[in-house]
């Protein structure tokens, strides 16, 4: 059947397989096709699967950096103008800057913010929290938890025809390809 | 006001009755209030109960609530200080850098055993809250012992008596004047002859002629005197060698070489604290090239014997035979005993010589505690080396009416028996529990022909479950008085606070016994010495001095010799008689004295010297006597507290004691101390210590030759404040003979490298202003806790009770630490006394490492603790390489009793539970001194900030100021090569140094 | 100690070749399986163990009323020894926490598949830890209720913390690994809360673990960016971990006290506590991995592999006792000496001895290979570690205070019966809140455990 029939808007087209290896080849055969709005889900990382889908370089790292570089200055400015300009104090005669005593606060504080901007960016990326996403309206789609593959192209996607890709899809050796619905 | 009125309407009646018609008593809620009638009375007593916290075994902290517990009789006393209505003189002329801060001071005098102590209390607004000693008088020279220091906490006792109580039960003040003036009326036809009169010794002028005004009016009456702790032995010595009653002094000034037999004579003589100060001037080796030579013989340690240069520990016994070889060796006489063996013998020689090469210039002790027969020899002594009038002083007594008091005081007791005493006015003193036990003075009080019994004290104790009546006594800081001290010098004594609970002076309740009842004591007093005065100025300047002029005693005649022989002869035949195997030695408490003050928590906490022990009494027997009794062995982890018990017999009586094993105790000597194992008296006296005056009587006063001990397999918990005697060989006390220091003046830096100034990463924060030092002098340390209770006083440290002393959790910002040395604890060589304050560190470990910035420097260089921001992590206290941060693990002070917040030091702030408190280098004074300068636009005069525990301080051993100012006293000691800090390897920096120990050994002695 | 070698492993070959995933599981079965431990009802065992770890923290509870109530008083501590079982306990909890991050951390970075099975429920174990560990510092302070003065914070006076105080760094090291720990063991969660989400039947269930799984699809591009990121956070918890123990060393090094004042203490309270850590895991997932039969995941090869970790990081605290005697002896400071003399002589001999035998003497059983894959012999073992390092500590804190410089102020510290409440009932928090994890959250990662899978690897290998 085809979309006009159905109720809903249409999300896209699901492929499912039932091993990695040929979902793979899918995804790099629909991304040879011009396709862009796709995505692959398996139940565990595959990292041919990421270069397929096309994600090579993450962001996440150079974040971090900034994060921790950030703590650094944060943690130890906080500690000379606490002991140097804020509140100044004669401590067991030692001077007010007395930088060796303020190392380890600083690491601390260097690994706490890069730590946050880490899982914070790691979230940020992938769009976490996301509350909604039609695919799970896929009957089959909670079996991508378990071990089964998927590959979804969107409607969305300027190369989309409901017919064409979905022929396109089952000759990638998909099981089964369904219609996902807002 | 209304409160305290109606919790305790008493006084204000009675002042209304005693007062001048201006003066009416203020709120009265209904006419038998105003009247004040007993059956008023009684309701009050059901309805505000005293006691409000009862005793019984609670948790720990309860515990301690108990021993200062709160009485709620006092009500809102706290509120308003009562002014006395007499017009007392302030101690005005403050003389230039003696007495430090704001509040005012007065002279007035505390006395023991009759001695008076010139002192000037520190008054807040009304309040007494500190005692100080008075610089022009005698006795003190500005120095105060560690009971007058303590004394003032006795004023503010919540379980001082509080109301005349008659059977028991609250009377009203005349009522009780009814009952004695109508019995001393049916006296009036016997002239008196039923009528007795006991008191302590009396060395009060005013008081003695008010005896002769009883005297006049019942011919036979009695007044008898008894103080279980006073000078009887040396009293019947002196009377003995001088051949009528005399007192000897001494003026350690000008002694080049002391021989003290069995004495403590720098703690422990009426006239000690001046003593103290000029034994020390001769300790000085940097400030006076030469320095005299103490020679101590004793058979239980004191602190004089800390500080000789030759310490011999002999049991009584053998004293009297070295007595008996000095006096051969000087040619009084007398044969050395034989069997006397040759070490003591070349001691006694050398000894002998030394004295006589210092004619004029040596002086001979005999301590209370020895026979009078030893006094006689040691009188002849002074006499043969020419001492009279240098160094020794005999002069008329010092007691107004001297006299055999045991004699005297068993009379009493017999003519109880007899029935031939109807009234019986026990004026203080607490008999019942101190009389010899030979007396039986307590059967004897029951006999029912003494119609009347009338006990006058501060607390309701023994005495007074015996009496009709219980009449509460005057604070000497609540009445008019005076007093005697030890060179016969008068001071007349002003109060500084109208009586707590409206009680009369003694002088008072004798006018009744005159037959004058509502005479003021301020009449009284002032009566007796206007004419001899002369003028109100001499008056006023009299009162404002603290002293009278010119009542010190004249020097009277020397020793006459026909005693020697007499007591040569005695002294012979007693030594020639065997030994028994332990004698029993009986000594006044370092701290409680003969019991007077076991109600005082200060001195029942104050860690005793030699021991450390507190809220208790222990036998003290030496090392080789603990091995041949078998209980020598050591107890280590949850036992090391519980020490073996054993059975003291005397005669037929007998007590069971935990032993302490004391290095320096004479072998066969073991020493009980008087005044513990009160049975009435209040919660802090009662049930703490062994009572030793059940083994006490009238021939063994001093000493018991003879007695029996017997383990008994039990043990007894007792709470030492150090644990550890021994230096384990680290340079903590370094110490040097005079001759070593003339080699080696810097020795003490031989062993211990201290890492120098340019040896750190950072740089030295330096001190610009005022940099508050110390130095404390251990040559003249006698460690007699007198710093300890004035640290206590002036600091509001709280008292934590024994449970928590042993669990380690004493608050004591100042502590005497203790060594002995040498190989074996047998033989020790030494005994090293410590103090150690807060050393302030420049470099404070403890601060560092504190997470809240609670301990900080001042830009003064005081280590400041800040109790509103400690959260008592107490990590600085561990971090304390002294350990001398005290924490408070429970609410250890008393935030409820009013009375006691009556004593507290307003300039010091209370500590609450959780936070960590520490020597502050006073900082109080150091405050005041510098508002003071600032309002006069100068800097702070050396000597203007003085520490508390340096004032108190009798040999003053502990020197406090600037150390940026070369000028000052302490940095002229801290430049001295004799200067040290403890533990300074650590590069803690410490402010507070010490001055290296210097022993002057007679060289024959030490080959 | 240990049970006999048992002779079937004497040839190394079977030994080498256990596997850390029993073979014939597809990612179906190892889905099923894991996710039913949590999704199948209650086990019956568990209200009488959850009942007993709760009636113990109801013990702590009671311990900290009374010490609120009273005051620091009612422990043993005092002058000298200001620190008791406190911070004894607070040190102990710490360094079992290590265990965790290591396996998570620092294995993953090493690429060791055998954590795997075991690093979800380290991790657990290391926050739990952490938790009991934080509540040390708190409650043993004089007045609890201003612990909070501790924090970067300007109190109304404009007072801040004093930053050259250990434990200001104690309170930055610790929370900041109870984050850093939290936030890890959370990012890995989430694929597995997204699985229990999908195959949970009941709705309340799905929707709890949905709304935990934040809506995680699995899809690529998340796989992707998860992996990132837990890498970069296991490089990140690696220093961390390491600095943790160390700060915490600090608070003892930084002292002036001999016995505390060792240039040493960091590395090896470091290897101390991964010691004790490994101790900890090996005492509790030997008998839940029977509980719970999960042999064919936590198998012999992670339990002989944790026996070795042992007994290295054991060899290095035998060091660091060895080097902390030498430097005593050869710096000739005489306190030092002093205080390895007392230690061995001293009244607290028998906790010095009892920690040798612990610490030193028992671990050398791991040599045996017989020891180290006996369940039994490891279990033994991993207590007497458990102990040992308890004790360690004991005499760490409390021979070193309770004589150290002058003699006149030597004292003796006994813990009172609310110490060991309070310790005990510290056990009572980490047991209790360990039971809830392993009854509602997956113990073992499953979407790590798929990776480990032949299908998985095949990929990679192309």
């Amino acid at each position: 059947m085809s979309y006009e029939e159905s109720g809903g808007r249409l999300y896209g087209l699901m492929a499912e397989f039932d091993s990695p290896g040929p979902l793979i080849a899918a995804t790099r055969a629909v991304r040879e096709r011009g396709y862009r709005d796709l995505d692959a889900y398996a139940p565990y990382p595959i990292e041919e699967l990421a270069h397929a889908a096309g994600h090579h370089r993450s962001r996440l790292p150079l974040l971090v950096l900034i994060g921790g570089v950030v703590g650094a200055i944060v943690g130890f400015g906080l500690q000379y103008w606490v002991s140097v300009i804020e509140y100044p104090l004669n401590v067991g005669g030692r001077p007010l800057n007395s930088w060796p005593a303020f190392i380890p606060v600083t690491f601390e504080m260097t690994i706490l913010f890069a730590a946050l901007v880490a899982v914070l960016g790691m979230l940020a990326l992938n769009g976490l929290p996301m509350p909604y996403h039609p695919v799970f309206n896929s009957p089959r789609f909670s079996f991508a938890s378990r071990d089964r593959y998927f590959l979804v192209i969107e409607a969305q996607d300027p190369a989309f025809d409901p017919d064409e890709t979905r022929r396109l899809l089952s000759g990638l050796g998909a099981a089964e390809v369904s219609e996902v619905e807002y | 006001m209304r409160d305290h009125r109606t919790r305790d309407p008493k006084p204000e009646r009675d002042a209304a009755a005693s007062r001048p018609a201006g003066e009416s008593s203020p709120f009265w809620r209904s006419l038998d209030e105003l009247a004040g009638s007993d059956a008023f009375l009684d309701t009050l007593e059901r309805e505000f109960p005293r006691q409000a916290v009862p005793l019984g075994e609670g948790v720990d902290r309860r515990r301690f609530l108990q021993l200062m517990g709160g009485s709620l009789a006092l009500g809102g006393l706290g509120a308003c200080t009562r002014q006395p209505l007499e017009t007392i003189v302030p101690y005005v002329r403050q003389p230039e850098e003696i007495v430090p801060g704001k509040p005012l001071y007065f002279a007035t005098a505390a006395t023991l055993g009759g001695y008076a102590t010139g002192v000037l209390v520190e008054s807040h607004m009304g309040r007494p809250t500190k005692i100080e000693g008075n610089p022009q008088h005698p006795a003190s020279l500005g120095a105060t012992d560690v009971l007058t220091q303590a004394s003032v906490l006795d004023l503010y006792d919540p379980h001082r008596s509080q109301a005349v109580r008659h059977l028991g039960r609250i009377r009203t003040w005349s009522a009780f004047v009814d009952s004695l003036a109508t019995a001393l009326g049916a006296q009036e036809g016997t002239a008196g002859a039923g009528l007795r009169i006991l008191t302590e010794t009396v060395t009060s002028p005013t008081l003695a002629a008010q005896m002769d005004a009883v005297r006049q009016r019942f011919s036979r009456a009695r007044w008898v005197q008894y103080d279980p702790a006073g000078r009887h032995l040396a009293r019947a010595g002196a009377r003995a060698a001088f051949g009528s009653w005399a007192e000897v002094h001494y003026d350690l000034s000008r002694a080049r070489v002391i021989l003290a037999l069995d004495c403590d004579l720098l703690a422990g003589e009426p006239g000690s604290v001046r003593y103290a100060r000029q034994f020390a001037q001769w300790r000085r080796v940097w400030e006076r090239r030469e320095m005299n030579r103490l020679y101590a013989v004793e058979s239980t340690p004191t602190p004089t014997g800390t500080l000789a240069d030759h310490r011999l520990r002999l049991r009584p016994e053998r004293i009297e035979a070295l007595a008996l070889a000095l006096a051969a060796e000087m040619g009084l006489g007398a044969t050395p005993p034989a069997g006397l063996d040759r070490q003591l013998g070349t001691w006694a020689r050398a000894v002998a010589q030394d004295l006589l090469r210092h004619p004029g210039e040596s002086l001979v002790v005999a301590g209370e505690w020895t026979s009078p027969e030893l006094h006689v020899l040691a009188h002849a002594m002074n006499q043969r080396l020419g001492n009279f009038g240098s160094t020794v002083h005999a002069t008329a007594p010092v007691a107004a009416a001297p006299s055999d008091q045991i004699a005297d005081l068993a009379a009493l007791a017999d003519d109880l028996r007899q029935g031939r005493v109807e009234v019986l006015l026990i004026l203080g003193g607490n008999p019942v529990y101190d009389a010899p036990a030979d007396l039986g003075f307590a059967d004897a009080l029951r006999h029912e022909e003494a119609r009347l019994r009338i006990h006058y004290g501060l607390v309701e104790n023994e005495t007074s479950a015996y009496c009709h009546w219980h009449i509460p006594a005057t604070h000497y800081l609540e009445a008019w008085g005076d007093a005697r001290a030890f060179d016969g010098t008068v001071t007349i004594q002003q109060p500084l606070i109208e009586p707590l609970y409206g009680s009369r002076s003694p002088h008072e309740l004798l006018a009744i016994v005159e037959g004058r009842p509502g005479a003021l004591g301020y009449d009284i007093v002032r009566e007796h010495w206007l004419p001899q005065l002369g003028s109100e100025a001499a008056w006023r300047r009299a009162l404002h001095e603290g002293t009278v002029p010119d009542t010190a005693l004249p020097a009277a005649g020397a020793a006459a010799g026909g005693a020697v022989a007499a007591a040569v002869q005695r002294l012979s035949e007693r030594v020639a008689s065997p030994a028994a195997e332990y004698t029993l030695l009986f000594r006044p408490d370092p701290t409680l004295w003969d019991g007077r003050f076991a109600g005082n928590a200060w001195l029942q906490e104050c860690p005793k010297p030699f021991t450390k022990l507190t809220w208790d009494n222990a036998l003290l027997v030496s090392p080789a006597t603990a091995r041949q009794l078998g209980i020598d062995e050591q107890r280590t982890g949850r036992n090391r507290d519980r020490h073996p018990m054993v059975r003291v017999t005397v005669g037929a009586s007998y007590l069971e004691v935990p032993v302490w094993i004391t290095p320096g105790q004479a072998d066969g000597a073991v020493t009980l101390h008087l005044g513990h194992g009160r049975t009435r008296g209040g919660p802090v006296a009662e049930g703490h210590g062994f009572d030793a005056y059940r083994l006490r009587t009238r021939q063994g006063l001093w000493q018991q030759r003879g007695v029996s001990l017997q383990p008994t397999g039990e043990a007894y918990a007792l709470a030492s404040t150090q644990g550890h005697f021994s230096m384990e060989n680290r340079h903590l006390v370094r110490e040097a003979t005079v001759a070593e220091y003339a080699d080696n003046p810097g020795f003490v830096h031989a062993h211990v490298h201290a890492p120098d100034e340019e040896m750190t990463l950072y740089p030295k924060w330096e001190y610009a202003g005022y940099a508050w030092g110390m130095g404390i002098d251990l040559s003249s340390c006698t460690g007699c806790n007198a710093c300890v209770v004035a640290c206590q006083s002036e600091n509001n440290i709280a008292v934590v009770g024994k449970e928590q002393v042993l669990a380690g959790r004493e608050m004591h910002w100042l502590r005497i630490d203790q060594y002995f040395k040498g190989p074996s604890a047998d033989e020790p060589e030494g005994v090293y006394n410590q103090p150690v304050p807060c050393m302030h560190c420049e470099t404070a470990p403890c601060e560092v490492v504190c997470p809240v910035a609670a301990t900080v420097h001042s830009d003064e260089g005081l280590n400041d603790m800040v109790y509103n921001r400690c959260v008592g992590t107490r990590y600085c206290s561990n971090n304390c390489p002294y350990k001398v941060r005290r924490f408070n693990f429970y609410k250890f002070s008393d935030w409820q009793t009013e009375s006691l917040k009556l004593q507290r030091n307003p300039d010091v702030s209370v500590r609450f539970r959780g936070v960590m408190e520490k020597c502050t280098y006073c900082v109080q004074r150091i405050n005041h001194a510098r508002i003071a300068a600032g309002r006069e636009d100068r800097s702070i005069a050396d000597g203007e900030i003085q520490t508390a525990c340096q004032q108190a301080c009798p040999t003053g051993a502990i020197v406090f100021g600037d150390i940026n100012d070369a000028s000052t006293e302490v940095a002229r000691w801290k430049a001295q090569p004799l200067d040290y800090g403890l533990l300074e390897d650590v590069n803690t920096r410490p402010r507070t140094t010490y001055m290296g120990r210097i022993r002057n050994p007679n060289p024959e002695l030490e080959a | 100690m240990t049970d006999g070698p048992d002779p079937r492993h004497f040839r190394p070959d079977v030994v080498e070749r256990v596997p850390v995933l029993a073979p014939g599981h597809t990612p179906a079965s190892v889905t099923d399986q894991i996710s039913a431990v949590v999704l199948s009802g209650t086990p019956r065992w568990f209200y009488p163990a959850f009942g007993a770890a709760f009636m113990l923290l109801m013990v702590l509870m009671f311990a900290l009323a009374k010490l609120f109530f009273e005051g620091t008083g009612v422990w043993g501590i005092n002058q000298p020894v200001g620190w008791g079982f406190a911070i004894i306990n607070f040190v102990w909890w710490v360094g079992i926490g290590h265990a965790g991050t290591l396996i998570s951390a620092i294995l993953l970075l090493l690429r060791q598949d055998w954590r795997t099975s075991i690093n979800r429920f380290a991790e657990a174990m290391t926050l739990f830890a952490v938790a009991c560990a934080g509540l040390f510092p708190l409650i043993h302070v004089g007045r609890p209720w201003l612990a909070y003065w501790m924090l970067p914070y300007p109190n109304t006076m404009g007072m801040w913390p004093q930053f050259r105080s250990p434990l200001v760094w104690d309170v930055f090291a610790v929370s900041t690994y109870a984050i850093v720990s939290l936030l890890f063991w959370y990012v890995g969660l989430i694929p597995d809360l997204a699985t229990l989400r999908d195959r949970s039947q009941k709705p309340r269930a799905r929707i709890l673990y949905g709304m935990a799984a934040m809506g995680w699809r699995n899809s690529a591009k998340h796989w992707h960016e998860h992996e990132v990121a837990s890498l970069l956070l296991a490089g990140l918890a690696t220093p961390l971990v390491l600095s943790v123990h160390s700060v915490v060393s600090f608070d003892f090094a930084v002292g002036v006290i001999p016995g505390w004042h060792a240039t040493i203490f960091p590395p090896y309270f470091v290897a101390g506590a991964i010691f004790a850590g490994f101790a900890m895991v090996l005492t509790l997932t030997i008998p839940l991995r029977t509980l719970f039969r999960l042999e064919d995941f936590i198998t012999q090869r992670h339990l002989q592999n944790m026996g070795k970790v042992m007994l290295a990081t054991g060899l290095i605290v035998v060091y660091g006792y060895a080097i902390e005697i030498f430097t005593a002896w050869y710096s000739a400071n005489p306190f030092e000496w002093y205080v390895v003399t007392n230690r061995f002589g001293g009244p607290y001999k028998y906790h010095y001895t009892a920690l040798i035998v612990c610490n030193v003497l028992a671990p050398q059983a791991l040599w045996l290979r017989g020891v180290r894959s006996s369940a039994i012999g490891l279990w033994a073992v991993a207590m007497f570690v458990n102990v040992g390092m308890w004790l360690e500590r004991f005499v760490i804190v409390v021979t070193s205070l309770h004589r150290d410089f002058l003699p006149s102020s030597w004292g003796m510290y006994h813990g009172t019966i609310w110490d060991w409440a309070t310790f005990l009932g510290s056990i009572g928090l980490f047991l209790s809140l360990l039971f809830l994890f392993i009854r509602f959250i997956p113990m073992i990662s499953i979407f790590e455990m798929r990776t480990l899978l032949p299908e998985a690897r095949m990929e990679e290998r192309e």
